[in-house]
């Protein structure tokens, strides 16, 4: 592939990747890269032009991992999609499940007890401490150090699946959230289990960042790459700790406070640099603060029912409408849009997935930049598969 | 200082290692098969028919409504509704499963089935080792294979066992109380909503029988 054809392909613009000019004119060269394997971040490749060591062009392609969810969706009751969330993003099933029951409840103007509401809290929250922790871990195996961050990140994330599995029937596979509140109650034995658990977590994000922060490995490699910048973040519809990593503040749980966020005492960490670096530190103070919200949780939790008395979980049909529900899941903001004509199964469902659209500025992250230094880019964007094709 | 970060992992490497030997919780793998964690009492796999007593064709709850095969996500449960009625564990005529069919291969254990039953007869199993020679024949479980005891059930979740038979027995009272000429216009009545929906191909689509409007 010559210049003049990744030229032609690339058009000037403000929000097209800029073009850098190869050294010499010899060729570039073509690498297919990417996680090839489903038990990486999913089937993934990334069409790399190269000149010597630098990246040139980067086209990513998807979709091995189509499912047809959407559709599916459509001709299914609304209980019926339920299940099929878990396995959007299979690392954070929770969370799925609360921006789908939260647009349902939208649509059909269904309250949540109380109760219900602090355990979707908890549930979310150490599902963003467990996928944050396996992030990192994923992030630093793909910078080399393969097994020890990754496999103590996975300890961690092993006690809070036990406690999902304890509450919910299932480690990942939860289908735990329902319309209206949740579908079993928190047992007195479960929150003091999970008061536990929570209690150790301080300890686990001492370590890491004993180990991690002040790596030299860690600086050198992360440091200054993959630098993206706010005023394209804000274009690119970037959310999550990617954008906040540039330096934007903009967090729907403070922005929008669905569910009981705005009583919770939590900061927002930002970045300064907007590189791979502040991806890892924003990921690692998250946890912090998402601690900080579980220990208020746990501690605030009321007595009562898990599950509005008078709601319908089948056979309901939605006035004719529209409803948009989101959440800031650990990958950014999460939002399932409904349309219902009155029946019992969706007109139109569509998900807002925060893995592609963070997806989309790849290339503007890894152009110029080293190729060794692409994976590690990739790696902090922090998506999984599942997400992306649906 | 150069050389630090690598001095820090081999120090956390050691700590760990000598650890490993007195404190227990450092092990955090299990050798499974030969070990295996203690179970969690709320795991689920793959559905099962619950029946009472001992014979497990006369003692099935089941009344073949067929709600589950129409809820079902992925669509793996294929029932076919009995032309004659058996008396039910309240003395109620009912249909009955001629044919229950569940394709383990294609269930994904969602228990949505449990969920919507009305009749508390298909409840989650937490058998999981489900390797089979033929993936065809051997993991599509017709209804003998489904067929637990509820003592079975009991034994795997106790506190919702308990709960159901609880719930079970609240209802064959209520029933119980009715005079002997009203039971008959109760068993009619609670056989009508248990119409089949006899749309298998096409679920979601139409409303179910006896179903209102919001």
């Amino acid at each position: 592939m010559s210049l003049t054809e990744t030229k032609a392909e690339k058009p000037e613009g403000w929000n097209r990747p800029r073009v850098i000019e190869p050294e010499g004119d010899a060729e570039l060269l073509e690498v297919a890269m990417g996680p090839h394997h489903p038990s990486t971040h999913g089937v993934f490749r990334m069409d790399v032009a190269l000149d010597g060591e630098r990246v040139i062009r980067l086209k990513p392609v998807f979709g091995y991992l189509h499912r047809n969810h959407e559709k599916l969706g459509e001709g299914m009751s609304y209980l019926g999609s339920m299940p099929f969330t878990d396995r959007l993003d299979y690392i954070c099933p929770l969370t799925n499940n609360w921006a789908y029951a939260l647009a349902v409840e939208k649509l059909t103007g269904q309250a949540v007890p109380e109760r219900a509401e602090y355990l979707r809290v908890i549930l979310g929250e150490l599902t963003r401490i467990q996928n944050h922790a396996s992030s990192i871990g994923f992030l630093i195996q793909e910078m080399g150090a393969s097994g020890t961050p990754l496999m103590y990140a996975f300890r961690e994330r092993e006690k809070i699946l036990d406690l999902f599995e304890a509450l919910t029937g299932a480690r990942m596979m939860v289908n735990y959230m329902r319309f209206g509140g949740c579908r079993v109650d928190a047992t007195e034995s479960w929150l003091a289990a999970t008061r536990k658990v929570v209690a150790g977590l301080p300890g686990f994000t001492e370590e890491m960042e004993r180990l991690l922060t002040s790596n030299e490995i860690l600086q050198a490699r992360t440091q200054g790459v993959g630098i993206l910048r706010p005023e394209l973040a804000i274009n690119a519809g970037v959310t999550g700790p990617m954008l906040r990593a540039s330096g934007v503040n903009y967090d729907i749980r403070k922005v929008d406070g669905y569910g009981i966020y705005n009583r919770f005492k939590f900061r927002v960490p930002l970045g300064d640099h907007w590189d791979v670096y502040d991806r890892f530190m924003i990921r690692m103070l998250e946890m912090r603060e998402s601690i900080k919200i579980l220990e208020q949780a746990l501690k605030d939790i009321p007595g009562g029912p898990v599950m509005d008395p008078k709601a319908k979980i089948r056979g309901f049909r939605p006035k004719p409408g529209e409803a948009y529900g989101r959440i800031e899941a650990p990958k950014g903001e999460l939002g399932f849009y409904l349309i219902s004509d009155g029946g019992p199964n969706p007109y139109r469902y569509r998900i807002r997935p925060p893995s592609l659209i963070n997806l989309t500025v790849l290339e503007d992250m890894a152009i110029g930049q080293n190729v060794a230094d692409v994976v590690l880019i990739f790696g902090s964007v922090d998506i999984v598969l599942g997400e992306v094709d649906r | 200082m150069l050389g630090e970060g690598i001095l820090k992992g081999l120090a956390e490497t050691a700590k760990n290692f000598v650890g490993s030997f007195v404190s227990a919780e450092r092990l955090t793998t299990v050798q499974y098969p030969e070990q295996r964690i203690a179970p969690i009492e709320a795991t689920r796999d793959f559905p099962f028919l619950v029946y009472d007593g001992n014979d497990w064709e006369a003692g099935m709850r089941c009344v073949a409504c067929q709600i589950c095969e129409k809820e079902c996500p992925p669509k793996c449960i294929y029932i076919v509704k009995s032309g004659d009625k058996k008396p039910d564990a309240l003395g109620k005529p009912q249909f009955y499963p001629a044919r229950f069919d569940i394709d383990i291969s294609v269930c994904m254990s969602c228990q949505i089935c449990v969920e919507v039953c009305p009749f508390e007869a298909i409840k989650m199993d937490t058998e999981f080792e489900l390797s089979r020679t033929d993936r065809f024949g051997g993991l599509l479980f017709d209804r003998k294979e489904l067929a637990k005891s509820n003592e079975y059930y009991h034994k795997i979740h106790p506190t919702e066992a308990a709960e159901v038979d609880a719930r079970l027995a609240a209802l064959k009272v209520k029933s119980g109380a009715k005079s002997g000429a009203a039971a008959t216009a109760a068993a009619a009545k609670a056989a009508a909503p248990a119409k089949p929906v006899a749309v298998a191909g096409n679920p979601g689509s139409k409303p179910e029988a006896g179903e209102t409007k919001p």
